[in-house]
């Protein structure tokens, strides 16, 4: 029979925030994936009862391994068992990497602008980190990238060490608006990103990039909104508003 | 009809993985036809109601439904009598394969 | 089946009687969301009963709040696993609104502004089984739970307490409404767990 489901083993746990936990899985026989894809879980309970919920990749290598960053949510039903309970050697019931729309491709030579709200950046850094290992002569990896991630604040920071060592690189440029609290020593007191911070920090419309928008749905519709009020395409602008397949409110 | 304070939705490249076990190449990059008002888009770019008992693709020129998925656990169940065509670009998204489970 | 995750629960379902096989306890109340809310004002708002000859009955607003109104207390039971005890609503009984009407059918098909369908025996909304309901917990019925009324229906699953409700239609054999034809049952007990064809 086919089926879209199979097993993965986990590899490997990192802790990235109190809330938040990269898991690092062992898809056997995948080639790789494109950068901004994502994958279903599937959880089974002894009883027969199953819960989905879809995952962004934020790894961008060859061959069988993916890290999905997962972030608990109150009430959750599936993100706290990722974030707790999965231990090394474990196995999960993956279908996917799935998704061929909000990809970052290698060969677009487009600048790219890429808009984080949250945990938003996990594919948002499937894709810096595609463009970090791509051959700085090619067309996609000599495209300037720039990140704005908001987020509540220091401790809720994903990846922050690798961040500031992509952030070294000429063509990539990483912005952080704290949005509850400002971290200590910071010369600007935390706020929400506003349409101004907006259009000062990312690429022009003029430059047409192609722009990448993730976070929960109302900082998606806003942003998106401030982009075309400033003169971006909606063409040009790709979003993933997230909530989980079959999340309950 | 669309309330900008109803913000429940998703976008339809969500569905990919529940499409995956119905199409061989990854159909929400594929442009999807609304046979209400014509609207003419990547169904990656739909609303997706994920929270309802079906999984559901709505027009968002139009909101009105494009397509609904019901799975039952044994069976699940494609409705697509909302898309009046589907084109796929075979050089673009729309030409990958989905992943196949190992042989 | 998949492989059983170890140690992964789910949401807890619990052997208490009170509850349907295979469902659990919630004291939230989930909106499931299949599309916009509707925004009906009171005054656009009506209901309507079509019977197999056409003939419609129809009540405004105001006609319908002047109707005898009955406060119910009940245990609702979503077919996304989650049931919900001792909810209050306040509303008007099919059984009044059914009074003045002349029918021979044994089928009726709820109608709901945006387009929702859904299939009701006539058997199950008569006898103090279903009411048009207009207030939850002593307040206004949100839009987002299916105001300005919503089909209750409590005995079947939820998805056949259509909210937004405008009208009943008459129908001489049972046909599919919106998630019935893609694979809901066509009645939908949630003790025998009728939940897919």
């Amino acid at each position: 029979m086919r089926t879209g489901w199979n097993v993965a083993e986990v590899i490997g746990v990192t802790q990235e925030t109190t809330t938040a936990r990269t898991l690092r899985l062992r898809l056997p026989g995948l080639t790789g994936h494109r950068a901004g894809q994502h994958v279903d879980i599937r959880l089974t309970a002894p009883d027969g009862y199953t819960a989905v919920r879809s995952y962004s990749v934020a790894s961008a290598r060859p061959g069988e391994e993916i890290d999905l960053t997962v972030e608990e949510l109150t009430d959750g039903e599936v993100s706290p068992y990722l974030v707790h309970q999965v231990a090394a050697g474990d196995q999960l019931e993956v279908r996917g990497p799935v998704g061929g729309w909000f990809v970052w491709d290698p060969a677009d030579p487009s600048p790219v602008q890429l808009i984080a709200g949250g945990s938003g950046v996990v594919p948002l850094m499937a894709m810096l980190r595609a463009h970090a290992v791509a051959d700085p002569a090619s067309a996609g990896g000599s495209a300037p990238f720039r990140l704005l991630y908001s987020v509540r604040g220091p401790a809720a920071v994903y990846y922050r060490a690798e961040l500031d060592e992509l952030a070294r690189s000429p063509l990539v440029d990483v912005t952080l608006v704290y949005t509850r609290e400002a971290p200590a020593g910071s010369p600007s007191p935390a706020r929400r990103l506003d349409a101004a911070t907006l259009t000062a920090r990312a690429l022009p419309a003029a430059d047409n990039p192609a722009v990448f928008i993730c976070g929960a749905t109302a900082f998606v519709e806003t942003v998106a909104d401030w982009l075309v009020q400033a003169g971006h395409s909606p063409e040009r602008i790709k979003t993933e508003r997230y909530g989980g397949m079959g999340a309950k409110p | 009809m669309t309330d900008s304070a109803d913000l429940d939705y998703l976008d339809g490249n969500a569905a990919a993985g529940p499409l995956s076990e119905f199409f061989a190449v990854d159909v929400v990059s594929a442009r999807g036809r609304c046979a209400h008002c014509g609207r003419t888009a990547a169904l990656a770019t739909a609303r997706l109601y994920p929270s309802s008992h079906g999984l559901l693709l709505r027009c968002p020129g139009c909101t009105e439904i494009l397509l609904r998925l019901v799975d039952s656990g044994d069976s699940v169940c494609l409705d697509l009598h909302g898309l009046s065509f589907v084109e796929l670009h075979r050089d673009e998204g729309g030409s990958q394969p989905n992943p196949q489970p190992p042989a | 089946m998949g492989i059983v995750s170890p140690g992964f629960f789910g949401r807890r379902r619990s052997d208490d009687p009170a509850l349907p096989p295979g469902q659990y306890r919630t004291e939230d109340f989930p909106v499931l969301s299949a599309g916009p809310t509707p925004r009906i004002s009171p005054d656009e708002w009506e209901f309507t009963i079509t019977t197999e000859t056409g003939q419609v009955h129809r009540w405004s607003w105001t006609e319908f709040l002047a109707l005898k109104q009955d406060d119910v207390s009940t245990d609702i039971h979503c077919v996304t696993s989650w049931s919900k005890l001792g909810t209050s609503w306040r509303g008007v009984s099919l059984d009044t609104l059914f009074e003045s009407v002349e029918s021979e059918c044994e089928f009726t098909m709820a109608h709901s502004y945006g387009g929702y369908t859904t299939n009701v025996p006539l058997d199950d909304l008569l006898g103090g089984k279903a009411w048009i309901a207009h207030q939850f917990d002593g307040e206004t019925l949100e839009p987002a739970h299916g105001g300005p009324a919503r089909l209750l229906v409590p005995h079947l699953y939820f998805w056949k307490s259509a909210k937004w409700v405008r009208g009943l239609e008459l129908l001489r054999q049972d046909e599919p409404g919106f998630w019935e034809s893609n694979g809901y049952h066509m009645y939908g007990d949630p003790w025998r767990e009728e939940r897919y064809w």
